[in-house]
């Protein structure tokens, strides 16, 4: 693994060491290791099947690895179930967005703070939300399903900081969105951040990726090939070869 | 009495008759509909609740529907302990796994019935249940209209808990998009046992009126199993008031056939309302 930028000194917040992950019996990611700091915006970048979202499944408690560890916090999280995952304030918006169709866009809301330590801020959380995304204001009394998918979007965007995330998963965001509106939801993101959240995530768009980050890891086929700072990797021979046909 | 006058009594009874079918089938529509769990043990576990009730009646001598106050939190606590103990276990396993645990509660629970209580065909002869009463040239017996009542009870009671309470709205999210649920932060295993035993406390519920009604005997679960089958079908899947009316739809189906084809052919009506509402709309009436 090559590794291009130095080591800053600053502790951790998510610290994912050489995990091995199996789906039945075979291996998806290989002694994987990965690490993000208070306040980064780290990109995962990989092709389709490279095990990104495994990796954010990882994470988030749904898939437990078969050897290696996941550290959030100082604090073992590596055989929690998701919804203690997320008590501890490690919320994934999921790829596809994965919103609950039937229930309208204030309840999808009030669900995403469903852990205890999410429910006594509710309300400031849902103004939080609002302010982002005031579209959600407007269209708070309609089903899900009903949204467009830029909406849907903002939705599943809101829904994981009402729960209160002090580290946000973000898989495949702008999948299948208009580059408008896949900048205003990057705005938004940057917006968040600067709230003081922490924020990992996947994306196959590389160029958006190396622009909306500042470090990034390189995955491919269940192993993280190359990581460092986003400026660095642009310059990286293998990097430009691989993304950007040069 | 004029041709309409006899009509009125098939369409009364029906309707009263469809709410004991609802009742009857809102356990078993909850259960699927959160856990995908097709519970064929959910009439048996009727039948318990009619068992309890009869227990507390002709030995403690407690009222039917009084007993319901230890019923309910009885089999709901079955009914939390059967998904968390023994169901949430096989989920990971396989389909088949949970249906034959299913299968397998339903034998124990008619052969421990079977054991305690001889298969003699028993019923709850309150002093309620044989009384009737006439409206409009229509004699309704109390029981039936009892039924209707509590049948109508239990499903706004349900159907308001699951749209407006946090808990209610975490399990129709559960059931909507696992997943996205345990996401949310939502400890969908614990969420599960709370379904199961919500769903048996109106199997409680709807044992007592049962029994109150119809005589019945160990193995009397099965034919409810049925008629509840037929009243999700009609009505779709994991909706409360779809349920409740796919129950009035069989009730009417089942006395309607019964007026016009006799008693021999009621129930053949009402399976062939099942069959096309199976083929046209395979979701239900009410289903999405």
């Amino acid at each position: 693994m090559g590794k291009l930028s130095q080591e800053m000194p600053q502790e951790a917040l998510l610290k994912v060491s050489n995990i091995d992950v199996f789906h039945g019996s075979l291996q998806v990611l290989w002694d994987v290791s990965l690490e993000v700091k208070p306040g980064e915006i780290v990109a995962l970048i990989g092709s389709n099947g490279s095990g990104k979202s495994t990796l954010l499944n990882v994470i988030s408690g749904l898939i437990h690895p078969a050897k290696g560890s996941i550290e959030f916090d100082g604090r073992h999280i590596t055989t929690l179930d998701p919804f203690q995952v997320v008590a501890l304030g490690v919320t994934q918006v999921p790829e596809g967005r994965r919103l609950f169709p039937d229930l309208s866009v204030l309840d999808n809301l009030i669900i995403g703070s469903y852990s205890r330590n999410a429910r006594s801020k509710r309300e400031q959380n849902l103004k939080m939300v609002y302010e982002h995304f005031p579209i959600l204001k407007y269209r708070k009394d309609q089903l899900a399903k009903t949204l467009s998918g830029g909406e849907q979007q903002m939705l599943a965007l809101g829904r994981g900081l009402m729960s209160d995330p002090r580290l946000i998963l973000l898989d495949e965001m702008s999948l299948g969105l208009a580059p408008k509106v896949t900048d205003e939801l990057y705005k938004a993101l940057s917006e968040i951040r600067e709230g003081g959240i922490t924020i990992l995530f996947v994306e196959q768009n590389v160029r958006r990726s190396l622009k909306e980050a500042d470090r990034a890891y390189i995955i491919e086929v269940g192993r993280i090939v190359l990581s460092g700072n986003v400026a660095e990797l642009r310059e990286e021979e293998g990097v430009k070869k691989a993304y950007f046909g040069l | 009495m004029t041709a309409l006058g006899n009509l009125a009594t098939p369409l009364v009874m029906g309707v009263l008759l469809g709410g004991l079918y609802g009742l009857i089938a809102l356990g078993l529509s909850l259960v699927f509909g959160v856990m995908r769990l097709i519970n064929v043990a959910h009439g048996d576990l009727v039948i318990l609740g009619t068992y309890f009730a009869y227990f507390a009646f002709t030995i403690l001598g407690i009222d039917p529907i009084l007993s319901l106050f230890i019923g309910m939190p009885l089999l709901f606590a079955l009914g939390f302990a059967i998904q968390k103990y023994l169901m949430s276990r096989s989920f990971g396993i396989s389909m088949e796994v949970p249906l034959i645990i299913a299968f397998g509660i339903s034998l124990i629970i008619q052969n421990v019935n079977q054991i305690i209580w001889t298969p003699l065909s028993r019923g709850l002869t309150t002093s309620y249940a044989l009384e009737s009463f006439v409206v409009g040239g229509v004699r309704i017996p109390l029981a039936y209209l009892l039924d209707f009542i509590a049948a109508l009870i239990v499903m706004l009671l349900l159907s308001q808990f699951l749209r407006r309470t946090y808990l209610g709205k975490a399990i129709v999210a559960a059931s909507q998009d696992t997943r996205a649920a345990q996401l949310m932060g939502i400890n969908t295993a614990r969420i599960y046992a709370l379904t199961f035993g919500i769903a048996m406390a109106t199997a409680a519920v709807a044992g007592v009126f049962l029994g109150i009604t119809f005589p019945f005997t160990p193995i009397s679960g099965i034919a409810f199993l049925i008629i509840a089958f037929g009243v999700i079908i009609i009505g779709g899947l994991g909706s409360m008031l779809g349920t409740f009316i796919g129950g009035i739809v069989l009730g009417l189906a089942q006395t309607l056939g019964g007026y016009f084809l006799g008693a021999a052919a009621q129930m053949l009506i009402a399976y062939i309302i099942v069959l096309v509402v199976l083929a046209i709309r395979p979701q239900g009436i009410f289903g999405r």
